[in-house]
């Protein structure tokens, strides 16, 4: 009975998302109030029924009622309970929903708090996102029901996939999915904009929070994502540019160059049209993200459900958003006007560069992972495009950027001065370099090209810190005084610089890692000693354990360092009962921000065990400057400008340029 | 190489349980560094054709350990990297190679990131010298110069 009303709130929900689909555009265009306001209304609703969907369909994990088929097929009664609740989303049908879920979420927040919006622009929008909502709906309904019942109902499920059962899953998707619907938001501002015909700063300042927010939750999305397969999957990589990940990394860098040309955009009225264009790419690319997977076009260790007739759906959903977009894009954007004027060397000059490597990087992420298909279906001829590929080109177009961050904050708006900036970063650049080589000495060298690669992640920490420095005046005022003017930044200054230098710390163990990385690889019996990275570790033996659905064999290694115990590491290898399935649980130990990383193997004939060990110097950087470049975004949405200043009666939008066009009317 | 291959197949035996394997097995490391190393470096760049986007450095498939056993057996006899590759993609077509080679049909993939990053710079050139630069716009009239100093004129 549960179960059916979950049912029948997700056809209610679908109900709702048709009329609020419909009703609020044809209210903004007669200058209805009341139907204006069935998207406000509406998108509460909305968002009600989907959550008492959603706590149905958790429910009927809580309790494993097998007589659901979801359940049936990715729960077991045995299963812990954390899992259970995150085990809703670890499954296609599931996923979906989660997906719907934060889309009405988000919804629901710009009806409730979208207050000061213009009424037309809030109809269109909320409309919109509803336009999304149906199709999801639609999709979920018709082909991906998590609601169907089974008769009889099974005693006991089937297991949920055994990856999947671990932490990461109730952090990782949830996240993602806050950052790729997040986008959802901009897409329909963007496209409620293009309705309307009209566009400016205050447009921007609606929809950089989002932005914003958006790009917080996929940044630490992804780097969840990365350290959660880092450590599960056992071979110690921690970004493998499978389709998946290249899917959800291509979001991103729309997102962050969208997030860039926002800005200008807000300052200076300038890049509107390429600021519409990126948001609707970046939504784009999430929808993208969240289908390629799901459609059987490519395999992917990420893929959930691979059938044809979902494939088509897929598609079409595609097909409409993405097609429909750049068409009323192509016909829209013509007609709004662009604004402020400003020189090549200028901020807004280096926020132009940054948007420009930011696309291509991401148009050649996204070429490298539909080529092999493209090419297969125009040729018959099969190839590959791996790692090496993106290390390389993606590699190259970072670079220019990567030396260019520090210079950006450092140019004034309109017209910038390049020497000035130079002046006031070459004490930095040369403190960079030295810690490059420093670091470099410290680690008994290697190429002299590591110097440059290690300072360049050093020069994005300290770009930022220079950022700081220069805004405050340290240096040009008495200490005491560019002390108070460094507290009395604003949020923002501080956001950029923290991204910034999260940016830089993120190089950095990314370099360093790779660069300074040992590896051994042994035949180790108990009572025997492998040494890497200055560690030494003594194989103690082998020991049975049992979970709650699974039983495991762990191995126990003395951790020294120059003679002295300092620890112990047990890295586990388990036996899933229900499924019948293996995962390596690798042992992992931090020291300072560096890693030791073991991982088991295959027992071997003379009754050793094959053991694999890796020391990673500064790989935490690696996924700690994601956390701090996610913790700068939100410092920047707690500035006031955001908060409060923006969306004020006084920001509403000027008249259109050429008000005698009779589509480009306000409806008001 | 008769040992070898018994132990091979007292490992392949082993592999039959469902318990999953390391990619690299010590029995496989060959007993010179600078060798071993040039054999890692080959491995990245090949693709284990039966798993999803790994290297076979990386996989722990059979077919890859086969194939990273080949490559150690290539480089021990003395060929050079590129024999190596060149003997693998004779024997298993182009698909192999993670990072594919420029040709006629790769044309489009390697050149994207050139070709747009050279259009984007075109494009930006193009809008900023039709648009009127700031500097351009401040010119006054005579007529405006004059009524101004008039009204500068104490």
């Amino acid at each position: 009975m549960i179960i059916e009303i979950g049912h029948y709130a997700l056809v209610l929900a679908l109900a709702t998302s048709l009329l609020v689909s419909v009703l609020p555009m044809i209210g903004a265009r007669r200058g209805d109030t009341g139907m204006m306001q069935v998207a406000t209304t509406g998108s509460l609703m909305l968002f009600g029924l989907v959550v008492i969907a959603f706590a149905v369909l958790t429910w009927a994990y809580v309790v494993s009622d097998f007589s659901v088929m979801n359940v049936w097929e990715n729960s077991h009664s045995l299963m812990p309970l954390i899992y259970k609740y995150s085990g809703v989303w670890g499954n296609h049908e599931g996923s979906m929903m989660l997906w719907l879920l934060i889309l009405t979420l988000f919804s629901a927040m710009v009806a409730a708090f979208g207050r000061n919006l213009p009424e037309t622009l809030k109809a269109n929008v909320l409309a919109v996102q509803s336009w999304i909502a149906t199709a999801f709906l639609i999709f979920i309904l018709f082909t991906s029901n998590p609601f169907t019942r089974l008769n009889p109902a099974p005693a006991e499920g089937q297991d949920l996939n055994p990856v999947l059962q671990d932490l990461g899953l109730a952090v990782h998707p949830p996240l993602l999915y806050l950052g790729y619907v997040g986008f959802s938001v901009c897409f329909s501002f963007a496209i409620a904009a293009l309705i309307e015909g009209r566009i400016d700063a205050a447009w921007a300042r609606w929809v950089r929070p989002w932005a914003l927010a958006a790009w917080c939750f996929l940044t630490v999305g992804i780097a969840m994502g990365s350290y959660w397969a880092y450590y599960e999957l056992g071979w110690g990589g921690w970004w493998f540019w499978d389709p998946v990940e290249n899917a959800s990394f291509m979001p991103w860098l729309a997102g962050t160059a969208l997030l860039h040309s926002a800005l200008v955009m807000e300052k200076r009225e300038a890049l509107k049209i390429w600021t519409v264009l990126l948001a609707i790419m970046t939504f784009s690319l999430s929808l993208l993200g969240t289908f390629l997977v799901r459609s059987g076009v490519l395999t992917s260790v990420h893929a959930f459900a691979t059938d044809p007739t979902r494939g088509i759906f897929i598609l079409c959903i595609l097909a409409f958003f993405i097609g429909g977009a750049f068409i009323l894009f192509a016909w829209r954007a013509p007609m709004l006007k662009s604004g402020g004027l400003f020189a090549p060397i200028s901020r807004e000059g280096s926020l132009v560069l940054n948007n420009l490597i930011l696309t291509v990087a991401c148009a050649t992420v996204l070429t490298g992972t539909l080529y092999p298909l493209a090419l297969e279906t125009l040729t018959g001829e099969k190839i590959s495009v791996g790692a090496p590929f993106f290390d390389m080109t993606f590699g190259l177009l970072m670079l220019p950027l990567l030396v260019a961050v520090p210079f950006g904050p450092m140019l004034a708006w309109k017209r910038g001065d390049l020497l000035g900036a130079l002046q006031r970063l070459y004490v930095f650049a040369a403190i960079s370099l030295a810690a490059g080589l420093v670091f470099w000495y410290i680690h008994n060298g290697g190429p002299v090209l590591a110097i440059f690669a290690l300072a360049l992640g050093f020069w994005g920490m300290l770009g930022a810190v220079a950022d700081l420095w220069n805004r405050a005046q340290f240096g040009k005022q008495k200490t005491s005084v560019a002390f108070r003017r460094l507290v009395g930044l604003p949020r923002s200054a501080f956001g950029t610089a923290l991204a910034h230098f999260g940016l830089g710390v993120t190089v950095l163990g990314i370099f360093s890692a790779s660069l300074y990385g040992t590896e051994a690889v042994v035949d180790l019996k108990p009572g025997a000693t492998v040494s890497t990275g200055g560690y030494e570790l003594t194989f103690t033996g082998m020991k049975d354990g049992a979970g709650p659905n699974y039983t495991e064999q762990r191995g126990i290694f003395t951790v020294r360092r120059g003679g002295n115990v300092i620890g112990e590491i047990s890295s586990s290898k388990r036996l899933f009962t229900a499924r019948r399935q293996a995962t390596t649980e690798s042992g992992i130990r931090t020291y300072g921000l560096s890693q030791l990383y073991v991982s088991l193997g295959d027992a071997t004939n003379g009754g050793g065990m094959v053991v694999r060990v890796w020391w990673k110097p500064f790989i935490t950087c690696i996924w700690g400057g994601a956390l701090v470049m996610m913790f700068g975004g939100f410092v920047s949405l707690s500035d006031r400008r955001l908060r409060v200043g923006a969306p004020s009666r006084k920001a509403k939008p000027v008249k259109p340029a050429k008000p005698t066009r009779p589509q480009m009317e306000p409806a008001e | 190489m008769k040992t070898r291959l018994a132990l091979l197949l007292a490992l392949l035996v082993a592999f039959l349980a469902p318990l999953p394997a390391l990619a690299v097995n010590p029995d496989e490391i060959l007993k010179d560094p600078a060798l071993e190393q040039r054999a890692r470096e080959i491995s990245s760049q090949l693709r284990c054709m039966v798993c999803q986007n790994q290297s076979i450095d990386d996989s722990n498939a059979d077919l890859a350990r086969d194939l990273r056993i080949l490559v150690r057996d290539r480089l021990t006899r003395g060929d050079s990297d590129s024999q190596v590759v060149d003997y693998i993609v004779s024997r298993y077509g182009e698909f192999v190679l993670l990072k594919p080679r420029f040709s006629l049909h790769t044309l489009l993939l390697w050149g994207m990131p050139a070709v747009l990053l050279i259009f984007g710079i075109i494009a930006l050139i193009v809008f900023i010298r039709t648009r009127p630069s700031t500097r351009a716009v401040a010119v006054l009239t005579s007529d405006e110069q004059a009524r101004i100093d008039k009204l500068l004129k104490p």
